[in-house]
């Protein structure tokens, strides 16, 4: 690097690459050369900023510049003025919604300055392709410690003592699964790396993957270390090629510089990685499903015990950890379990990662203390809800999780608290929602994903969230009854309770926590068949009010004949025609169409 | 999914890692306020057994000797509550552990137990009317017992296409899947024709990419009908056509039965499992209509004539130097068997003996020396089989053995028959077979139980290669219910080496012995597809879980081996006869023509 004087980091998460951040970069690449300073500014792919609402971000170091909604065509002007004049082009900078200031430095907007990035550290500082720039960035020191200077039960009670929860949602302490795993002794054991990311709208392991992919083969090693396994396996979903190609280019270049492979820094500790594909199936996520897809053999989970620690991948005690948990491991090494306790709450310390979406204005990848609150989440790093509009639910957990409310705004999240609250961590997902959800859709929307998703194996799971679906479709429809609010309190309770994996266990949650929280909304489509958030469309009804001036133009739109008037006079809407498309309201000039 | 489930055995697991090793100690635990000592390892179904308590199941089954164990746990019938545990647990998979308190019968429990089942039975045709599990329906059991009277839930249910073979008929839209019919296809039998496809509501078992039967590896053995527990796997029915025969004044309808089948039918009328019914079976024959009675041992007798004489002779050139010669010698008279090598091991199609089976031998007799003898026309002589089998039907169906068996079917169809016919099975008098082909003897019945097979053909070879006669003609060591055996019978000077497999898992091992050299220097092998052979047959009455049953079958065999006078096959008086007016010597040309087959490859996915 000590060549450059400039340095260009363009995203290049899959986010920013699908909104052309790969042409900006070869732009940069071709306009430097026109302007023939190649030698002294260095474009650089990373991993994602987090700040997806505003991509592509393009930062330019040493000054901190911080571009956002960056086209191939704002190249040319970036290079004449910034590159080489030295002048920032304001139009590019971010605008603070509130103030309306635009903003040069990322450090200085609301949306960075509540986070603090632990997992994420890496990702938009290195180029994930060069294994030299996370080596100087204390790269595979921690391994170096680990395996030079500390013994492996050290390493365990370091990580004990940390106690750093798994971050894939469960919260299992990963020092006791490192411990259970070290306990089982066999001639092999593995350490794998979950990285079957499914939850609908999750990205956090991705954009790690993507962005930092050396964290986690550094992490893995030393897991393999501690545990006493030389192998150690990727489960990743083939639907991630941006990650599994750069994630193979870390494993690789590891090997090359002897940080796996055999006898590790003259240590005689053997340690390497392979990558194994899924073919995206939301089970997978569960470790003993997770090990049967990766053994060649139908991805379903079987009961526990035996637990993985005591066999796992072809009968032998396995360590499963999720990507972001492996990703804080050589930063809890390098700096200590006090100091990763000082971040967070006492009985979930660390920061959490999660992915921001939904009604909100700053859509993206966050990473914040445990213990921050929905409030400082939502309004402050997410800059509030989108058009002004009215908050009402946040759902975090993804089809496992729940719904939280204005009253559990100042709630701190970690672990336990979300629990209590009737939702889960789950892995980071978080869906902000205002006045125009309609919780029972929501719960349908995550019902409609779950019962796909679930394996088929067991009959709770199998029928059973197939009827909860078709219980909670029979209600947007206007179709339910109150006793069918009550069975599906009473068949959601038991599928909790019966089900052979977690998929089952919480694939109800999404609808008893809607159901605890938004009891009203549901009976006002069963009882007054009305969607009060004017979501259901078939409980949705077009009307003319008196405003209408009978211009004819609604008759015109409307596809199915279904209004009815003569020019000049009140039209009428036929409802049994009517399919609700609502042309007519966005074509009528007078507000004279109302949807109640 | 990332992981997202919260580990609600967090405290077993701790347990587990403190108590791992302690393995052998019994384990103390309360259930339903008493205390019982099991064994480690034990689950809390075996726990509450030894209590008493029948906690109800639907897809677990523990058939301890024939390495069927199905542990899926995906029925959820079997849940209970452990104090300590957020959910319930499903008692047949979850381990005791020391201090364990569980309830079987807490309203959470039998709540759950209800809803699971409304679920099930939500996504299950109503028709046991007309349902050919009913009465032995374990779903219907279950319903009944939990007092099931209202299914709340309402909405798809599962359509499939139904799968009608030769052998076994396929209605998945009554599949509860409970995986016993994969469990046993792939880790008992190691046919690998059924496994698991499609995700959520949609998930079944089926064949590789939903083919047919007929075009799968699947081999017929039927012992995934055997453990089905509800409908969903069931026989293809014939009894109507035997019916039809009876009915057809212009047919002659002769009938054959198979060894195993007189050491099981009783069950159906609610004897003793292992109770011999040799003559009431043949009084009901002959009452349900058949012109002639006859013996598939016979067929067994006639089959060992051939099939010694084969290994004589294959023996006889490896003595001599012959390095050629294909050893060792593979029986062929089970059709499972059979449909499974041409499937899975086509290099090997050289070894297993060119003789075939006794009910195809019965056939081949019946429909040329008997019609002869008793003047009818092929055409008009009607030749079936009641078999403890379903592959049976399969092979009577095949192209190369010409029809002479028109018609199979099983224990339980005969059962059945016997029942619509308003026969009082068990107050029947004994009756004998028709002669001359229901003269056999006691080396003809033993074809019925693993190891049976080879000892009879010990007893005619050992005579025959060593010109003395055999005083002492119990093998014991062929006898037993390891799932593999191996035994070395002196033969005069020289030693054969006898191999034994039932179930095709086991075969597996043995054929892939062989495949690798023959390092133990087999000459003979006898091989049954059923776990215990023909008794185990997926046509026999259902055990319905209890694999005791199968001794008692075996040991009802060999104490009909011992009732007989004669218990060699090639003393056989009608055997005799047969050879001397028909067919001349065993392997001549006309014994080849009418008794001998020959094997195809069969690629099937």
């Amino acid at each position: 690097m000590s060549n450059y004087t400039m340095h260009i980091l363009i995203c290049g998460g899959t986010g920013c690459i699908s909104a052309e951040s790969d042409i900006i970069a070869d732009e940069f690449t071709k306009e430097l050369a026109r302007v023939g300073m190649t030698e002294e500014v260095q474009v650089l792919k990373t991993g994602c900023f987090g700040f997806c609402e505003k991509g592509p971000i393009v930062k330019v170091l040493p000054d901190s510049t911080f571009y956002v909604e960056v086209t191939p065509d704002d190249v040319e002007e970036l290079v004449n003025e910034h590159v080489v004049k030295g002048r920032v082009v304001d139009r590019l900078l971010f605008i603070d919604p509130s103030s309306k200031e635009t903003i040069e430095d990322s450090k200085h907007m609301d949306f960075y300055k509540k986070q603090q990035r632990v997992a994420l550290r890496n990702c938009g500082f290195v180029d994930p392709h060069n294994i030299d720039e996370y080596i100087a960035r204390d790269g595979y020191q921690a391994l170096g410690q680990s395996i030079l200077e500390m013994s492996q039960l050290e390493v365990i009670e370091l990580m004990e003592d940390a106690n750093l929860r798994g971050r894939g949602g469960g919260g299992f302490p990963a020092g006791l699964k490192w411990r259970f795993t070290y306990n089982n002794e066999s001639d092999q054991k593995y350490v794998i790396c979950n990285a079957d990311e499914g939850d609908p709208g999750a990205f956090m392991d991705r954009s790690i993957l993507e962005g930092d992919p050396h964290s986690v083969v550094e992490a893995m090693a030393i897991c393999g270390y501690a545990i006493g396994a030389d192998k150690g396996l990727v489960y990743i979903r083939a639907e991630y090629p941006l990650a599994i190609e750069r994630l193979q280019l870390a494993i690789d270049s590891a090997r090359e510089y002897g940080l796996l492979g055999d006898d590790i820094m003259g240590s005689g500790f053997n340690f390497d990685i392979e990558v194994k594909f899924g073919a995206g199936a939301f089970v997978c996520g569960e470790e003993t499903a997770l090990i049967h897809s990766m053994e060649g053999q139908r991805g379903e989970p079987t009961t526990k015990p035996p637990f993985p620690a005591e066999s796992g991948f072809w009968g032998k005690p396995t360590c499963v950890n999720n990507v972001e948990t492996l990703a804080n491991v050589p930063v809890i090494l390098l700096k200590g379990a006090d100091w990763f306790k000082t971040i967070g709450t006492e009985k979930s310390p660390g920061t959490k990662v999660f992915a921001l979406a939904g009604k909100i204005n700053n859509v993206g990848l966050i990473e914040v203390p445990m213990g921050t609150t929905l409030r400082e989440v939502i309004y402050d790093i997410g800059g509030g809800i989108k058009d002004g509009k009215e908050f009402k639910a946040v759902q975090t957990g993804g089809p496992s999780g729940g719904c939280l409310t204005a009253k559990d705004l100042d709630t701190p999240i970690d672990f336990d608290n979300l629990l209590e609250k009737g939702s889960m961590m789950g892995s980071g997902g978080m869906i902000v929602m205002d006045e125009d959800d309609c919780m029972p859709a929501v719960a349908r929307f995550y019902l409609e994903f779950t019962q796909e998703e679930s394996c088929g194996k067991c009959t709770p799971c199998r029928i059973g969230t197939t009827r909860l679906f078709e219980l909670l479709d029979k209600i947007t429809q206007g179709k339910g009854t109150m006793e069918d609010l009550e069975l599906m309190k009473e068949l959601s309770h038991v599928i909790t309770d019966t089900s052979l994996c977690g998929l089952g266990q919480t694939a109800s949650n999404p609808v008893l926590s809607t159901l605890d929280i938004f009891w009203d909304e549901y009976v006002a489509h069963v009882t007054d068949k009305k969607c009060p958030a004017g979501q259901c469309t078939a409980l949705l009804e077009y009307k003319i009010t008196d405003a209408c001036t009978g211009c004819t133009l609604c008759t015109r739109v409307c596809p199915t004949d279904a209004i009815d008037g003569k020019l000049k006079e009140l039209h009428v809407i036929d409802q049994e025609k009517c399919i609700k498309c609502g042309a007519c309201m966005d074509r009528c000039k007078f507000k004279a169409i109302i949807r109640e | 999914m990332v992981h997202v489930w919260i580990d609600v055995n967090l405290r077993q697991l701790l347990e587990n890692n403190v108590k791992g090793c302690n393995t052998m100690a019994d384990i103390k635990l309360t259930i339903d306020g008493k205390v019982v000592e099991v064994p480690a390892g034990s689950t809390v179904l075996d726990a509450a057994k030894k209590l008493d308590i029948h906690i109800p199941t639907l897809c677990h089954l523990d058939l301890h000797d024939t390495k069927m164990v199905n542990k899926a746990a995906s029925c959820r019938i079997c849940v209970v509550e452990v104090e300590g545990r957020n959910n319930l647990a499903p008692s047949c998979a979850t381990p005791v552990t020391e201090g364990m308190v569980v309830t079987t019968n807490s309203p959470r429990v039998l709540n759950a137990r209800k809803v699971v089942l409304e679920l099930m039975v939500s996504d299950h045709p109503k028709d046991c009317l007309i349902c050919e599990q009913s009465g032995n329906c374990s779903l219907q059991y279950v319903s009944k017992k939990l007092g099931m009277r209202e299914v709340r839930f309402e909405g798809k249910e599962s359509t499939y296409k139904p799968d009608k073979s030769k052998s076994i008929v396929r209605d998945m839209d009554k599949c509860i899947m409970c995986r016993r019919c994969e469990t046993m296809c792939n880790d008992v039998q190691s046919v690998g024709a059924l496994s698991g496809i499609n995700r959520g509501f949609d998930a079944v078992v089926s064949t590789a990419f939903e083919v047919d039967l007929s075009e799968s590896v699947c081999t017929y053995c039927g012992q995934c009908v055997a453990v089905c527990p509800v409908g969903a796997l069931t026989e293809a029915e014939q009894t109507n056509d035997i019916i039809s025969a009876l009915a057809n004044p212009e047919k002659t309808v002769i009938i054959q039965t198979a060894p195993a089948v007189r050491a099981a039918l009783g069950e159906e009328f609610g004897l003793e499992p292992g109770t011999l019914v040799t003559g009431k079976m043949v009084a009901a024959l002959r009452e349900l209509g058949f012109d002639y009675v006859f013996d598939t041992d016979f067929a067994a007798d006639l089959t060992i004539m051939e099939e010694s004489a084969e290994l004589i002779d294959r023996l006889t050139r490896f003595l001599d130097g012959d390095k050629d010669v294909a050893l060792p010698i593979l029986t062929s008279c089970c059709p499972a068997w059979v449909n499974f090598f041409e499937g899975q091991f086509q290099d090997l199609l050289d070894i297993p003996s060119s003789a075939k089976s006794p009910q195809q031998m019965f056939g081949a007799i019946a429909k040329t020396y008997y019609a002869e003898k008793i003047n009818v026309p092929r055409e008009n002589l009607v030749v079936a089989s009641v078999m403890p089998c379903l592959a049976k039907k399969y092979e009577a169906d095949r192209e190369e053995l010409n029809q002479d068996v028109d018609m199979v079917i099983s224990t339980r169809e005969l059962a059945k028959l016997i029942k619509q016919a308003n026969i009082d099975f068990n107050s029947l008098e004994d009756e004998e077979y028709d002669q001359p082909l229901g003269e056999s003897t006691g080396a003809g019945v033993i074809f019925g139980t693993t190891g049976g097979v080879i000892e009879a053909a010990t007893r005619t070879a050992y005579e025959k290669l060593t010109g003395e006669s055999l005083e002492k003609v119990d093998f014991h060591e062929l006898r037993g219910f390891e799932g593999v055996r191996a035994a070395t019978v002196p033969v005069g000077d020289f030693d054969l080496n006898i191999g034994i497999a039932h179930g095709l898992g086991n075969a597996r091992e043995l054929l892939e012995e062989i495949r690798d050299g023959n390092p133990r220097n087999f000459h003979a092998i006898e091989i049954m597809a059923c776990p215990g052979g023909c008794i185990g047959g997926g046509g026999q009455p259902y055990h319905g879980g209890d694999a005791e049953i199968l001794k008692k079958r075996q040991a009802a065999i060999y104490t009909e081996d011992e009732r007989k006078t004669i218990r060699k096959s090639h003393e056989n008086p009608a055997i005799i006869e047969l050879y001397e007016n028909y067919l001349g010597e065993p392997m001549s040309p006309k014994a080849i023509e009418l008794l001998h087959t020959a094997y195809e490859p069969k690629d099937r996915v």
